[in-house]
């Protein structure tokens, strides 16, 4: 037991005496936190607008002030012709532009229906679906006002549920902490190992009174809780600076995220036991688990919306799991009851990944 | 001659077809500074990896300070010092720390490893760095200090695979005085070397070839068998006695 304490100081003094590796610690969660929250946003705020008005009349300017007023529009020119459109989406100077036919208000009066022109630019389709359900909903909300004694009608009334806003940093900041605790699980682990392999001070280790599992552990603990203090560090700042909310238990969430940082961690070792060279480490750690991790988690790309061979894939990857049970739980207040199942498929996969590379570890010597 | 500290009874390692040792049997007595040489890939430090219990063997027998290597791995692990040929001390860690470190994972106590480190430091007269990171010293005393840990917890036996690789003479000629000082004290020394000069420092020598026992004898022995003056010219001549076969 002695022994092992002087194995955990030394991987403590490893980490903080290395400055890359301290920086990739504690500063990478800051830096990737503050990023997603104020860079990163789905959200559009000022959507650059021209209008090519062929009608000039009470309506279509009652319809364009709506649209100015509305906080989501910029109007940043009045357009008079199809080319000019078109030179203006070449030139980038607007995002969308609003098509008025000619005679608009008669027809209205006269056919009870109008025409307008929703043009996009479709060279970046999220911006352009979103721009256009702000411009139907703007629309919308006019044809209400100014029919609302006239007709009757079906109407529907939209509502997200746990994030009426759409705030984006809600979405991603579960994605996140999973990309987080992976990166200092499992990353720095595989190098942590891997290093003591290439500098041969893991044969003197071996060749020591500690245990084989005595090392492992000792490599794993210092991650565990510096991940551990990641996790709380984005919750607490997530929380205090962009509003994200903690809806469900957070006793719940942080012991879920214990149980990914092990799953984590048990990766981490498996890495490091099929190769003995910290630069293979890093290799896999980065394109075998950083990038699964956020591209097919459904952290940034739906799940659903994939194709089947990759929807089985990802079932492979423990962020998945860890993402539906941290998104439930902060946005949804989801109780365990709802994500027993999330749960037990990463606890399967953390034990399967263990009792391997506990395995491995033993067969090497 | 005392009580045999290394015993090896055939012992043999292959992996897949390629046989790494080939029925290796030694006797090696307390005290003795036993060469083991050959040639890169002729199954020294697959040797040296079983007998530290690095790698289990593939079939013979062995014991190791009296314990046999199969059953008694904890008590060969007790009594045996290594040291590879990358020194493997941390060099992120200071002096004082690596002898701390070191002392506590072989076992010692906390008291024991504050009285082994003041004497330690004296007598490597590393005081006046004891808290500088290794990374800065130089190679000669990261490699004296690497010795001296690894006989730190008193084990029968110390492995030293190659430690004097990439060292200059003088600074070996210094190393191989701590060795004679350590085998004075009835230290076992197992070492593997590519140098000629330090083969002749060994009380007896064992050269391999393709993992097998080429010939086994005290240095001045082997060269009058092979009726020559130095032992280099007893290794070319094992080694083209192999080629032309």
């Amino acid at each position: 037991m002695h022994s092992f304490r002087g194995f955990l100081l030394k991987e403590f003094y490893h980490i903080f005496r290395d400055r890359r590796m301290a920086a990739i610690l504690f500063g990478m969660p800051l830096i990737q936190l503050l990023l997603f929250g104020f860079a990163i946003r789905n959200e559009i705020q000022e959507v650059n607008l021209g209008i090519y008005d062929q009608s000039h009349d009470a309506v279509t300017r009652e319809i364009t002030d709506k649209f100015a007023s509305s906080g989501y529009f910029v109007m940043t020119q009045e357009l008079h012709s199809r080319a000019e459109i078109e030179h203006a989406f070449a030139e980038g100077s607007i995002a969308e532009a609003i098509v008025f036919e000619p005679g608009f208000a008669t027809r209205m009066i006269r056919e009870g229906r109008a025409n307008v022109q929703v043009l996009t630019d479709g060279s970046n389709p999220n911006i352009s679906k979103i721009i256009t359900g702000y411009t139907t909903s703007v629309l919308q909300d006019y044809r209400n006002t100014a029919l609302r004694t006239a007709e009757v009608g079906v109407e529907a009334v939209p509502l997200m549920m746990f994030n009426p806003e759409l705030k984006s940093v809600n979405l991603f900041v579960p994605g996140l902490m999973a990309l987080i605790l992976m990166l200092v699980s499992a990353l720095m682990t595989s190098i942590s190992i891997t290093r003591e392999k290439e500098s041969g001070t893991m044969e003197v280790l071996l060749v020591s009174s500690l245990r084989p599992v005595e090392i492992i552990v000792g490599k794993v603990v210092p991650y565990f809780l510096l991940a551990f203090v990641n996790v709380v560090t984005v919750v607490a700042l997530a929380s205090f600076v962009f509003g994200v909310p903690c809806r469900g238990s957070v006793t719940l969430l942080m012991l879920e995220s214990l149980l990914f940082i092990v799953t984590a961690l048990s990766l981490g070792i498996f890495i490091s036991t099929i190769t003995s060279s910290q630069q293979v480490a890093m290799m896999i750690s980065l394109a075998g688990l950083l990038l699964p991790t956020i591209l097919l988690s459904g952290f940034i790309f739906p799940v659903a919306s994939m194709p089947l061979p990759l929807r089985m894939i990802s079932n492979l990857i423990p962020a998945k799991w860890y993402l539906i049970i941290v998104r439930g739980i902060m946005l949804k207040g989801t109780s365990f009851g709802y994500i027993w199942k999330e749960t037990l498929v990463l606890a399967l996969m953390a034990t399967v990944l263990m009792a391997a590379s506990i395995k491995k570890f033993k067969t090497r010597l | 001659m005392s009580e045999p500290v290394i015993h090896t009874d055939k012992l043999t390692k292959r992996f897949g077809g390629f046989v790494a040792v080939d029925a290796l049997s030694l006797t090696i007595s307390g005290g003795e500074i036993f060469g083991f040489l050959g040639a890169n890939g002729a199954g020294k430090t697959t040797a040296i990896r079983m007998l530290t219990g690095l790698l289990a063997p593939t079939s013979g027998k062995a014991t190791v300070a009296g314990f046999d290597l199969y059953s008694g791995s904890e008590g060969v692990k007790r009594n045996i010092g290594y040291m590879s040929q990358r020194f493997s001390l941390y060099e992120d860690l200071t002096v004082r720390e690596n002898i701390r470190f070191f002392a506590g994972i072989y076992g010692l106590t906390n008291q024991a490893i504050k009285e082994k480190s003041r004497q330690l430091l004296d007598s490597l007269k590393l005081v006046a760095v004891a808290d500088t990171r290794l990374a800065s010293l130089p190679l000669g005393w990261k490699q004296k200090l690497a010795f001296s840990v690894a006989i730190l917890h008193e084990p029968k036996i110390v492995f030293l695979d190659e430690p004097t690789g990439g060292v200059d003479p003088v600074t070996r000629r210094r190393f191989w005085d701590m060795i004679y000082e350590a085998s004075k004290q009835g230290l076992t020394i197992f070492v593997t070397t590519h140098y000629m000069d330090e083969a002749e420092y060994c009380d007896r020598l064992c050269i391999m070839v393709d993992g097998k026992v080429a010939a086994l004898d005290r240095p001045d022995a082997m060269k009058r068998t092979f009726g020559v003056e130095s032992m280099n010219e007893v290794f070319i001549q094992l080694a083209r006695s192999k080629k032309t076969e």
